[in-house]
């Protein structure tokens, strides 16, 4: 399947790409990796009037930390990031997701920012970023700003970007000292989007679980340190809060169950490596 | 900042095989298409046109890509190589090639170009991959003939030959 006809405009820098999407609004869109809007495109799910590619824009392709913050700008790709040395120290979780985030074909040119913009419920990088309340920086011609993750993701495919604005980085929080990090997902295929993923952090008085391929957008809980019957109870609960829906690729009752077993491994793995 | 029009043909230059190539190219045009009928390089096959079968595949500046989930555009200046870049020679088979003739690595054929691509770009950056490694790297691509086995047999025995044999070229002849 071929995409519909569109414009394809090269930003050179981050003001050339912002006055573009000022100028054409919803009509356009930012291409990075393309590994999800090509699909969009080629289904003709997506028929943007132009295309706004920013990867020649200079200096968007290098992770850097800011004091405890992995920042990760709109032109690194998911590989690029993988490949980043000690990131398994900096953020486990991370590190533990990534290599389930596609394929590694497609982690080649994939951006880790596109897969924020492109919001599939499935997807990986907002689990992570949910998981971790991590942030969204978005910039558009007249201001910057800042949302927590858990505020940016709003539904299937649907995110509190505004048309005229891009994202300009993602946020991760670095791996805090007492603090236990796991990632489990089971998909048909590896590397294909989840069935249900779920990335739990344990801390010394609370555990976090967030999960995707549930709802429509990735949903995280709390819980204090339950353990037994206790646990089963709030996941079972949590389980059945998060509205299930059969699909072609598992049954709402299939996807709810894994919410209860993964969530209690993956919540044992975060227990057992607390540093 | 560059604009190209959506019904404009635009000229795209860039590096096949290790020879400077160009083609005319409107923005919407897939890079699987701008090779097989812009270049004739058929080599590179067309499955499923949504990124999930992995039939292809190229590499892109040495990284491995879909080319289905990629726009003509977008190769721009970039060095591309495609499965008939492999072979050292037009009459000869590639470390890896051989080995999957050996191996019976392949039946009907067709996802085969994508696989070569995928394993030759993986083993660039890994000369000791694990069996578990490879059949990640293999993971991105749907094979409906071999079961995959022969596939990963033939991937550890070019590997091990590659590493085996200083005398041999570098990757850039897997």
């Amino acid at each position: 399947m071929k995409p519909a006809a569109f414009d394809y405009i090269r930003a050179g820098d981050l003001s050339e790409a912002l006055d573009a999407l000022a100028r054409h609004g919803s009509d356009a869109r930012i291409i990075a990796g393309g590994q999800s809007l090509l699909p969009m495109l080629n289904m003709r799910l997506a028929k943007p009037a132009v295309l706004i590619d920013v990867m020649g824009i200079p200096g968007l392709d290098k992770v850097r930390r800011e004091g405890d913050a992995i920042v990760v700008p709109a032109g690194v790709r998911q590989a690029a990031l993988m490949r980043r040395p000690n990131l398994a120290a900096e953020q486990p979780l991370l590190a533990a997701a990534l290599p389930w985030l596609g394929h590694y074909q497609t982690r080649a040119r994939g951006t880790v920012c596109g897969s924020a913009a492109h919001a599939d419920p499935s997807a990986e990088i907002p689990l992570c970023l949910v998981a971790l309340d991590g942030e969204i920086r978005l910039r558009s011609p007249r201001k910057s700003r800042t949302v927590k993750a858990g505020d940016f993701f709003a539904g299937m495919m649907v995110t509190d970007k505004g048309d005229d604005e891009l994202i300009e980085a993602v946020v991760f929080p670095a791996a805090r000292p007492g603090t236990g990090y796991a990632f489990r997902e089971v998909a048909r295929r590896h590397g294909d989007f989840a069935i249900v993923g779920c990335a739990a952090l344990v801390t010394a008085d609370a555990i976090h679980l967030a999960v995707a391929g549930v709802a429509d957008k990735p949903e995280r809980r709390s819980f204090p340190l339950l353990d037994g019957s206790a646990l089963s109870d709030a996941l079972n609960a949590f389980a059945w809060d998060l509205d299930a829906r059969d699909d072609v690729h598992a049954t709402a009752r299939l996807r709810r169950d894994l919410v209860r077993s993964l969530g209690r491994e993956t919540i044992a793995e975060a227990l057992s490596c607390r540093a | 900042m560059s604009r190209l029009s959506a019904t404009a043909r635009n000229r795209v230059a860039f590096t096949l095989n290790g020879r400077p190539v160009s083609l005319e190219a409107e923005p919407r045009l897939l890079a699987t298409d701008a090779l097989r009928h812009g270049l004739g390089a058929t080599g590179t096959h067309v499955g499923c046109e949504h990124g999930v079968c992995g039939a292809c595949t190229i590499q892109i500046d040495g990284a491995p890509a879909r080319a289905c989930l990629t726009l003509a555009v977008q190769l721009e200046g970039r060095d591309v190589r495609t499965v008939e870049g492999l072979s050292p020679a037009a009459d000869r088979l590639s470390v890896m090639q051989a080995a999957f003739r050996r191996h019976h690595a392949l039946q009907c054929g067709f996802c085969t170009a994508g696989i070569l691509i995928s394993l030759d770009a993986f083993l660039r950056e890994q000369r000791h991959p694990t069996e578990e490694q490879l059949r990640e790297v293999v993971g991105g691509h749907l094979c409906r003939c071999t079961g995959y086995t022969p596939i990963i047999r033939a991937a550890l025995d070019a590997a091990a030959q590659l590493r085996d044999a200083p005398s041999l070229p570098e990757p850039a002849h897997v």
